[in-house]
């Protein structure tokens, strides 16, 4: 019985999960009407959004795998698959950060979970463009395999594409000020990192400073 | 069966103790030279030696006095001429087995000339029919004798449009070829390498460096007043620092001039083949150009990349080098990868303090310290007999004989790269694509990976025709079935809501 009603309960966010994920194709093809619709009209969703990441993720080192070392040359002894993740996560998450903080002072429509899923469903060219890249690689020469460099370069370029025109769409801008936010959240992006990075250095010098007085009292005590 | 091993074992031992230690060197304790070779990325692997020290032969041992700062060495049959520039003197050594015995020292000539001594000589040739060509630089004039030491010509400062006439004409390195022409490069001529006809003519430049087109510079030489554009370091082509002459004619040239950072781009060329035309044809077909050291720290007195400052080519067309920066050697095959390398600096037998010259007799090399002034003898070791046997039976086209050398020298060193790549050739002209691909995947060959791909895709289509094309068949019918299925379970659909509207009312 509780089985049963466990089901019922799930079925209809599966399947709003399911469609925006597969909203996702639409966005890709159609941004400024996708774009507007996914956050206005609620047609995505974080779930969908988490799992494009996490596709992402996958992509990325799937491809770094099983691409053929004539195209994709891998120091394996180098590799840190938890820093591969947060070489993509990092700067995603900074720029989700600095977007939201530059376009909230600038009338931004868009609310960080929205810049979030903007960012994510931005990312589905280069799930959709990378796995086949991957399979192809290992079927062709080197020099048949020239124009995948192409295709690599075409995901990225459409991947920012989608995220400027998402930028323009979530936060009701004109281009002019999409590019604008995008350059200044870069901008913002590096002033968090260096707070961070001083933020970290002071601390550990106000313990380095506890610790030697404590050191110190140590020396005159005993 | 490990008994025998053992034996073996002990054996090998005894005969590796035997020849690491001959008899009457001195510092034999210390021999193992430091002999290395660079994977793909870069990375230093020691490996077995190629060529060991052998002895080490100063003034005091040919029965002379010291020599100071030698300049030259060169090797003529199992003739050997040492340049000794300090002392104003050619020194001609008789090679036997290895050892060096003095058998004429050089100090003066015959002839109707001033001067018939030598002054600051800087190098030596002698042709086969026993010429001597000699650069004797401080008295700014090239001298050519016979072989009784009498003068035939002497060549001055060369009266023509292309030589500065405001300074001195100093010669320093020279090579003759068959025909009598001489090859000389001289200080301060930065114009490449001076050709002179067999009378002794000048007659021009050959092997120029290629003065690149520099638009920045360019603009800012617009713009700037004419003092400014005085001040300006104009762009100063290759001065070369030596030469050698093969025996097929190609002059291998060596620079120490060029920019560190060009090393990665591989524009900087600090050795350099040239033809009859003065064309670069040295083959770069390495992962980097022949230049030395790859990496290399700054420490202790030694900054910067390899200096390379002689060149001696072998029959096979291999080539070594010696950088004095520290004090190695460096050994490449015809297609420019790097064999080896072994040497460096210090004290003890088989490094250096200043390498000046190399030279080989058979596959002997003899290299020539400047400060020390001994000559060291190495001498090939098993190891490197066997990669240039490879190299050898390759270059004849004997492939299979090619491959099993270099399964001999896998054997001593598992990190040989050009074995792998060397075996994998062999199995790819063998038709055994499979093989050649993984000994290619190893070493991360492309172009030899890629070649053994596309004939091991066309065998397996070709095997498999009728597999790939049901396959074909299959993928083109999966649409329509999928539409069919999807059709059908609408249908399904639709007859179960009208069921369930149906139970409703």
């Amino acid at each position: 019985m509780s089985m049963k009603t466990k089901v019922k309960i799930n079925k209809p966010a599966l399947k709003r999960y399911k469609e925006s994920l597969r909203y996702a194709l639409y966005v890709m093809t159609h941004p400024f009407d996708g774009f507007w619709d996914l956050t206005h009209e609620k047609r995505g969703s974080m779930a969908a959004a988490n799992t494009l990441l996490v596709l992402t993720f996958l992509t990325n080192i799937w491809n770094m795998r099983y691409e053929n070392f004539m195209f994709n040359n891998v120091r394996w002894e180098r590799v840190n698959i938890w820093s591969q993740i947060a070489g993509i996560l990092a700067p995603l998450l900074l720029y989700v950060v600095a977007n939201w903080c530059l376009t909230t002072l600038f009338d931004g429509k868009g609310r960080m979970k929205d810049v979030y899923m903007g960012m994510c469903y931005s990312l589905t060219p280069y799930i959709l463009i990378m796995n086949p890249v991957t399979i192809i690689s290992n079927v062709v020469t080197a020099e048949e395999g020239a124009f995948l460099t192409y295709f690599e370069y075409l995901a990225l370029a459409w991947a920012f594409g989608l995220i400027l025109v998402s930028v323009m769409q979530i936060h009701d801008y004109s281009l002019g000020k999409a590019i604008l936010a995008i350059l200044f959240s870069a901008v913002g992006m590096m002033i968090i990192v260096f707070l961070v990075m001083l933020f970290f250095s002071l601390v550990s010098d106000a313990v380095a400073f506890f610790v030697s007085v404590g050191k110190e009292i140590m020396f005159r005590v005993y | 069966m490990k008994l025998k091993r053992k034996i073996m074992a002990a054996l090998l031992g005894v005969m590796t103790v035997v020849s690491v230690f001959p008899a009457g060197v001195a510092n034999a304790t210390e021999v193992n030279t430091y002999t290395y070779n660079y994977d793909y990325w870069g990375l230093e692997y020691e490996s077995p030696d190629a060529y060991r020290p052998m002895s080490y032969t100063d003034g005091a041992a040919l029965g002379t006095k010291a020599l100071k700062s030698p300049q030259g060495l060169f090797v003529r049959d199992n003739m050997m001429y040492v340049v000794d520039t300090g002392n104003n003197r050619i020194l001609e050594l008789t090679v036997e087995n290895g050892t060096l015995t003095l058998s004429k020292e050089i100090t003066e000539f015959t002839g109707d000339t001033e001067v018939l001594t030598f002054n600051s000589p800087q190098d030596v040739y002698v042709a086969e029919n026993g010429d001597f060509y000699i650069t004797d630089q401080a008295n700014y004039r090239i001298l050519h004798l016979n072989k009784d030491l009498q003068l035939v010509k002497e060549m001055t400062r060369p009266n023509h449009a292309l030589i500065d006439q405001e300074n001195p004409f100093e010669p320093n390195k020279i090579v003759v070829d068959r025909s009598g022409r001489m090859f000389v490069i001289a200080k301060n001529v930065n114009k490449g390498v001076m050709q002179f006809e067999e009378d002794g003519n000048f007659v021009g430049f050959i092997g120029a460096s290629e003065v690149a087109f520099n638009m920045a510079e360019y603009i800012k030489k617009i713009f700037s007043t004419k003092a400014q554009r005085d001040q300006m370091v104009d762009f100063v082509p290759t001065e070369y620092n030596n030469l050698f002459i093969d025996n097929k004619s190609f002059i291998y040239c060596t620079t120490e001039v060029f920019e560190e950072a060009d090393l990665d781009s591989g524009t900087a060329k600090p050795i350099r083949k040239l033809n009859s035309l003065g064309g670069d044809i040295l083959i770069r077909n390495g992962e980097m150009i022949p230049c030395g050291d790859w990496d290399w720290e700054s420490a202790a007195g030694m900054n910067g990349p390899s200096r390379i400052v002689d060149i001696t080519a072998m029959d096979d067309e291999t080539y070594y080098v010696a950088d004095r920066i520290r004090g190695r050697l460096f050994a490449y095959d015809e297609q420019g990868h790097l064999l080896y390398a072994f040497g460096g600096p210090g004290n003890q037998l088989g490094y250096f303090t200043y390498p000046i010259s190399i030279e080989h007799v058979g596959t002997d090399l003899y290299v020539l310290d400047m400060v020390t002034g001994g000559i060291t003898r190495f001498a090939r070791t098993e190891f490197g007999d066997l990669i240039h046997s490879a190299l050898d039976e390759y270059n004849e086209g004997n492939y299979i004989e090619s491959a099993e050398y270099w399964e001999q020298v896998l054997a001593m060193n598992g990190n040989y790269e050009l074995a792998y790549i060397g075996i994998g050739r062999s199995h790819l002209r063998q038709k055994d694509y499979k093989t050649a691909m993984e000994y290619f995947e190893v070493m991360r060959d492309n172009d030899n990976y890629s070649r053994a791909w596309k004939y091991y895709r066309k065998d397996w289509i070709e095997n498999n025709l009728g597999y790939v094309i049901v396959v074909l068949v299959v993928l083109g019918f999966i649409p329509v079935i999928v539409k069919k299925i999807k059709k059908i379970r609408w249908e399904a659909s639709m007859q179960y809501e009208y069921e369930n509207e149906s139970k409703n009312k």
